[in-house]
C-alpha cells in the first residue's frame, strides 16, 4: 500500500508537469485556434537560452557566476527571447495564414517546430548542460521517516510553481482587460474583430504568455533531466493530456495531466513488467484514446452538434 | 395549378426533438403525399431546418414516429435514407469545395455504382463502363440545368447562384424520389429565383419527384406549392392549401407580431 | 508553340476521362517512362542509383500513400513510419519463416498486413476528427515501434533488433546489382502509382474526397463514412508497407524498428506539404525534393561557408531551411510544387501569346 501510494503520489507529481506543458498548447489554441506543435520545441529555446545566458553573462561582463542577479537577469532575457520568437512568429508565421484551415496552421508549426530546434543549436550548441534551481531532488524527511513515503522535494516544488503559474492564468484571463479581449478572440474571430479588439496584438501576447510558460517548463524540465534535446519531446508528453482534458480548457489540462501522470506511472509499475517495460512511450496515447472512443468531446469539452 | 398528388409517402406523427435543454422541435404532425410540392415555412429559427434533418436521418428526435410508405421507420442514419431515394440541398450550400462541378455531380450517383475499388485501382472494363455510363446521366441534369459551360470549374470559384444550381443538380443525379431543398432561393435575384422555380416545377412534372421546400419568398411558396405547413417556435402553427394558410389568423400573427 | 490542344477532340467520355487528354502529355510521360525506366539503369552511376533514386522512389511510394489518406480523404496522419515498419518487418518475416515464398507476394503479403493495423489505428478516426486524430496516430507510432522492438519474434531474435533483408530473387532471377533493384523498385512504383491514380480519380476517390470537404453532406447523400474512411486507412497503409518493404530490401538493406521513428513520419508529410496535398504526381516531386535537399546543402554549405563552422551547423542549417521551407510552402503555395508545375503548363499552352 505504502508503495503503491508512492507510486500515485510520484505520478501525479509528474503529471504535473506535463500539465505545465500542455498549458502552453491550450493558451495558443484557446486565443488562435492554432495546434502549436512547436510548444515543446520553445520548451528547449527557453531552457537552453536560461542557461546559456547564464553561462554568457559571467564569462563576458564579469557578473558573478551563481549569484541572484545573475540569475534572474538571465530569466528576464531568456523571457525577452521567447517574446521576441512569439512576435517574429506572429508576423512571419500566422499573420500570413490567417484564415487558412486549422490543419495548415498545425503544419506551419510543425515547421516553425524544426526552425526553432535549429536556431537554438545554432545559438547555443547542442551540449547537455545542467540547470540549478537550488532544490534538491531528495525525499522529504518527515513524510518518509513517519510514513514511509518517498516524495521528491522537488517534485513538490515543481508541482507548487504550476499551480501558482494556472493561478495566475486564471486571474489574467478572468480579470484584466487584455483576458478579457482574449476570451472573446477564442469565441469568434471575426466577431472580437467587429468590435474594435486587435487581433494581432491579442496573439503576440498569447505568444508572449506561452513563451513564458515554456519558460518555466523548460527550468523545470531542464534542472531535472539537464538541458537537452530530449526537452522537446515534452511535447508528445503533453499531447495525450490535451486530447484527454481537451484542447480548449485550462482546467482539463491539469486534470489530463494529473490522470496521465498517475495512471503512467502505476502501469509502467504494475503492468510494465508483465510486457517487457517501456510502455511510458504509448500507454498515455492509448489511454487518451480509450477515453476518447467512449466520449468524444473530452473531459471537459462539450457536445458538438453539426449543423447543416 | 392542378397536379395530381398521390399516396401519403412520409407521415411524421408527433415529432419532438431537443438539444440538451433546448427545444427545436415540439409535437409536430404531417405528411406529405407522392408527386406534391409540399412547402415549410416559418420564420428564423422555427424550426424548418430541423424539421428536414428529421426526415432524412440527420437528427433522431426524442419522441415521435416517422412512417416511410406506411411502414414505421426505426432510428436511421442519413445514408440510409439516401438509399431509400431521399435527397436534398442545404440551406448554407454544402458542395464538396475541393472538387469540381463535374465531379460534385458524379458523387450524386455514388448509391447507384457497383464497381469496387479493386476494380477502380484498375480503372479497366467495367469500371470505366460504368464511370461513362453515369457521365452520360450527370450530362443530362447538366444539360436540363444548364451549367454545360462550367462543368470543369472547382466549385469554390462559382458565384452563389451557380453553386445553388450545382447543389440541385447533385442531389437529382441520384434520381430521388423525394427531394428535400432548403432555401433554394435564398440570397438570389429575381431572374435566378425564375431560374430556379422554373427548375423545381420541371423536376416535380418530368419526373414525379415529390419535393419538400422550405422558401422565405412568400409569392414562391404560394405560386408552386400544393400544400403548406407552417412552423413557429418549434410548433405547427398552420398546415393546408396555400390560400388556406394565407388566411389563417396565427400564421399572420407570427408574421406580422400580434399587439399584446 | 508545341504544346498546343487544338484538334484534338474528345469525341467520348472513356477520352475525357483519361489521366493525360492532352496528346503532348501522353507522349511526354511515356518519355518519361522510358528515360527513368531504360535510359537511368543503363547510364546513371552507383551513387546515383543507390543513394539518389532508388529512395525518391520508395519514398514517393509512401508519400502516395499519406496523401491518400492525408491528401484525398482528409484525414491527417502522424504514423505513416509505423506503417512503413509494419511493411518492412512483414515482409521479413514472410520471406524468412515461409519456404519459398516468391518476393512479389511477399511484398503484397507486406502491403495487406499493414492495411490491416492501419485499419485497426482508423477505427478511432470514425468517432474522432482534426487535431484529436491527428494525436491519436501517434498512438499507432509509438506503439507499433515499441512492439516491434519488445517482442523479438519480429526480428527473428536478433540480438540488437536489427534485421538484414534476404536477397531478393524472382523466378530464378537474382536482383543483387543497384540497376536490377532500382528496376524493380521502378516497376512496383509505377504499377501502384498508377493504381492510385486511377483510385482517385474513380468514384472511390470521390468517395474520400467528398468525405474530406464536408463529411455531412457526404452521408446525406448516401457515403458510409466508415466504409470510406477505413478503406482510405487501409489502401494508405498498403502503400506504406509496400514502401516500407522497398525500404528494407531494395534500398537500405538492414533495418530496426527505430528507424522507422517520428522524424520519418514527419518528412513523409513534409514531402506531401511540398510535393501538393491531394496530387499524385506531388508526391514524386516532393520526394524528390526532400532526398536531394539535404544533399544539395551538405555540398553547398560548406562551399558557401567553408569547413569551419563544423557539422553541427550544417545539420542546424537544415533544420531551419527544411522547417522553414515548410512554412514558406504553406503561405506561398498550399498545393506545392504540383500546383506550380500545372500552372507552368497553362501557361506553355497560351506561350508566346498569353492573350
Amino acid at each position: 500500500m505504502q508503495f503503491f501510494i508512492e507510486v500515485l503520489i510520484g505520478g501525479l507529481l509528474s503529471g504535473v508537469m506535463y500539465a505545465l506543458v500542455a498549458l502552453g498548447f491550450v493558451l495558443i489554441y484557446k486565443a488562435s485556434g492554432v495546434f502549436n506543435f512547436a510548444q515543446g520545441a520553445m520548451v528547449f529555446f527557453a531552457a537552453l537560452s536560461f542557461v546559456g545566458f547564464q553561462e554568457v553573462l559571467p564569462a563576458r561582463f564579469g557578473m558573478e557566476a551563481g549569484s541572484a542577479a545573475v540569475f534572474w537577469l538571465s530569466f528576464l532575457l531568456a523571457f525577452a527571447t521567447m517574446v521576441v520568437l512569439g512576435i517574429a512568429t506572429e508576423r512571419i508565421v500566422l499573420r500570413p495564414l490567417v484564415n487558412q484551415p486549422p490543419i495548415t496552421l498545425f503544419m506551419a508549426t510543425i515547421g516553425l517546430t524544426y526552425v526553432v530546434e535549429g536556431l537554438a543549436q545554432m545559438t547555443w550548441g547542442a551540449n547537455v548542460r545542467g540547470l540549478e534551481l537550488g532544490i534538491m531532488d531528495e525525499p522529504i524527511a518527515w513524510l518518509m521517516d513517519d510514513y514511509g513515503i518517498g516524495v521528491s522535494k522537488f517534485d513538490l516544488f515543481a508541482a507548487g510553481v504550476a499551480a501558482s503559474l494556472v493561478a495566475l492564468l486564471a486571474l489574467l484571463f478572468q480579470y484584466t482587460k487584455v483576458g478579457r479581449a482574449l476570451r472573446a478572440v477564442a469565441d469568434d474571430h471575426q466577431a472580437a474583430l467587429s468590435i474594435g479588439i486587435p487581433l494581432q496584438t491579442i496573439w503576440r501576447v498569447v505568444w508572449a504568455v506561452a513563451g513564458f510558460v515554456a519558460l518555466v517548463a523548460g527550468m523545470i524540465w531542464g534542472a531535472r533531466n539537464g538541458v537537452q534535446f530530449a526537452l522537446t519531446f515534452t511535447a508528445l508528453k503533453a499531447l495525450p493530456v490535451l486530447i484527454l482534458g481537451g484542447f480548449t480548457s485550462v482546467p482539463g489540462a491539469i486534470v489530463g495531466g494529473l490522470i496521465i501522470g498517475a495512471s503512467e506511472k502505476l502501469a509502467e509499475v504494475y503492468v510494465g513488467p508483465l510486457v517487457g517495460g517501456g510502455i511510458e512511450g504509448w500507454f498515455p496515447y492509448m489511454l487518451a484514446l480509450a477515453f476518447l472512443l467512449v466520449r468524444p468531446e473530452g473531459l471537459f469539452g462539450e457536445r458538438h452538434i453539426d449543423r447543416v | 395549378m392542378v397536379r395530381q398528388s398521390g399516396d401519403v409517402i412520409v407521415d411524421l406523427r408527433n415529432i419532438s426533438l431537443r438539444f440538451g435543454g433546448v427545444k427545436a422541435l415540439t409535437d409536430i404532425s404531417f405528411d406529405v403525399r407522392e408527386h406534391e410540392i409540399r412547402s415549410i415555412i416559418g420564420p428564423n429559427g422555427a424550426g424548418k431546418s430541423s424539421m428536414l434533418n428529421v426526415i432524412n436521418g440527420v437528427y433522431h428526435p426524442q419522441e415521435g414516429q416517422i412512417h416511410f410508405r406506411g411502414q414505421l421507420r426505426r432510428r436511421m442514419e442519413p445514408h440510409h435514407a439516401a438509399e431509400q431515394g431521399i435527397a436534398r440541398t442545404f440551406q448554407n450550400i454544402a458542395l464538396f469545395k475541393g472538387m469540381t462541378v463535374l465531379d460534385n455531380i458524379m458523387t450524386g450517383r455514388a448509391l447507384k455504382m457497383r464497381c469496387n475499388f479493386l476494380q477502380h485501382a484498375f480503372y479497366w472494363g467495367a469500371a470505366q463502363r460504368e464511370e461513362s455510363a453515369h457521365r452520360l446521366k450527370v450530362e443530362e441534369i447538366i444539360e436540363f440545368l444548364e451549367i454545360q459551360s462550367i462543368r470543369k470549374t472547382p466549385v469554390g470559384r462559382l458565384p452563389y447562384g451557380l453553386q445553388k444550381r450545382v447543389e440541385l443538380a447533385r442531389a437529382l443525379a441520384a434520381e430521388p424520389h423525394i427531394l428535400l431543398l432548403d432555401e433554394p432561393m435564398a440570397g438570389m435575384n429575381v431572374e435566378e429565383k425564375q431560374d430556379m422555380c422554373r427548375f423545381i416545377l420541371d423536376v416535380n412534372d418530368h419526373y414525379g419527384t415529390t419535393i419538400v421546400l422550405i422558401e422565405h419568398d412568400m409569392g414562391v411558396v404560394m405560386d408552386i406549392s400544393d400544400r403548406v405547413v407552417v412552423l413557429d417556435y418549434g410548433r405547427k402553427i398552420g398546415d393546408g392549401l396555400p390560400d388556406e394558410v394565407k388566411g389563417n389568423p396565427e400564421v399572420i400573427a407570427a408574421y406580422l407580431g400580434t399587439a399584446h | 508553340m508545341l504544346y498546343r490542344e487544338a484538334g484534338q477532340f474528345r469525341t467520348s467520355y472513356a477520352e475525357d476521362g483519361r489521366i493525360f487528354p492532352i496528346r503532348q502529355d501522353r507522349v511526354g510521360f511515356a518519355l518519361l517512362v522510358l528515360v527513368f525506366g531504360v535510359a537511368v539503369p543503363l547510364l546513371a552511376n552507383e551513387y546515383w542509383l543507390k543513394a539518389i533514386l532508388t529512395p525518391v522512389l520508395i519514398f514517393s511510394l509512401a508519400a502516395i500513400g499519406l496523401n491518400i489518406l492525408t491528401g484525398y480523404a482528409g484525414q491527417l496522419s502522424l504514423g505513416s513510419a509505423a506503417f512503413m515498419a509494419v511493411g518492412a518487418f512483414a515482409a521479413y518475416n514472410f520471406i524468412l519463416r515461409v519456404d519459398g515464398m516468391p518476393f512479389l507476394l511477399a511484398l503484397a503479403l507486406a502491403g495487406l498486413a499493414a492495411a490491416l493495423v492501419g485499419v485497426l489505428f482508423g477505427l478511432p478516426s470514425l468517432r474522432i476528427k482534426g487535431f484529436y486524430l491527428a494525436v491519436a496516430t501517434l498512438a499507432a507510432q509509438f506503439f507499433i515501434v515499441w512492439v516491434l522492438v519488445k517482442f523479438p519474434w519480429f526480428s527473428n531474435h536478433s540480438s540488437s533488433g536489427v534485421v538484414t533483408a534476404q536477397e531478393v530473387s524472382i523466378l530464378g532471377y537474382r536482383f543483387a546489382s543497384p540497376e536490377a533493384k532500382y528496376v524493380l523498385t521502378f516497376a512496383v512504383v509505377a504499377v501502384l502509382a498508377l493504381a492510385a491514380k486511377n483510385l482517385v480519380r474513380s468514384a472511390t476517390g470521390r468517395a474520400w474526397m467528398a468525405v474530406r470537404d464536408m463529411d455531412v453532406a457526404a452521408q446525406v447523400i448516401g457515403f458510409r463514412l466508415m466504409r470510406t474512411k477505413l478503406l482510405a486507412f487501409a489502401v494508405s497503409s498498403f502503400y506504406c508497407g509496400v514502401a516500407g518493404a522497398l525500404y528494407a530490401y531494395t534500398y537500405i538493406g538492414t533495418v530496426e524498428p527505430e528507424g522507422f521513428n517520428l522524424d520519418l513520419s514527419f518528412k513523409i508529410l513534409f514531402m506531401i506539404i511540398i510535393g501538393g496535398v491531394g496530387s499524385i504526381m506531388g508526391a514524386f516531386l516532393g520526394a524528390a525534393f526532400i532526398v536531394l535537399l539535404p544533399i544539395l546543402l551538405d555540398n553547398l554549405v560548406p562551399a558557401l561557408f567553408g569547413d569551419a563552422l563544423g557539422a553541427g551547423f550544417a545539420s542546424n542549417l537544415q533544420l531551419i531551411i527544411f522547417g522553414g521551407l515548410i512554412i514558406f510552402f504553406l503561405i506561398v503555395e498550399p498545393h506545392g510544387l504540383a500546383r506550380l508545375w500545372q500552372i507552368a503548363k497553362e501557361k506553355l499552352r497560351l506561350w508566346p501569346f498569353p492573350h
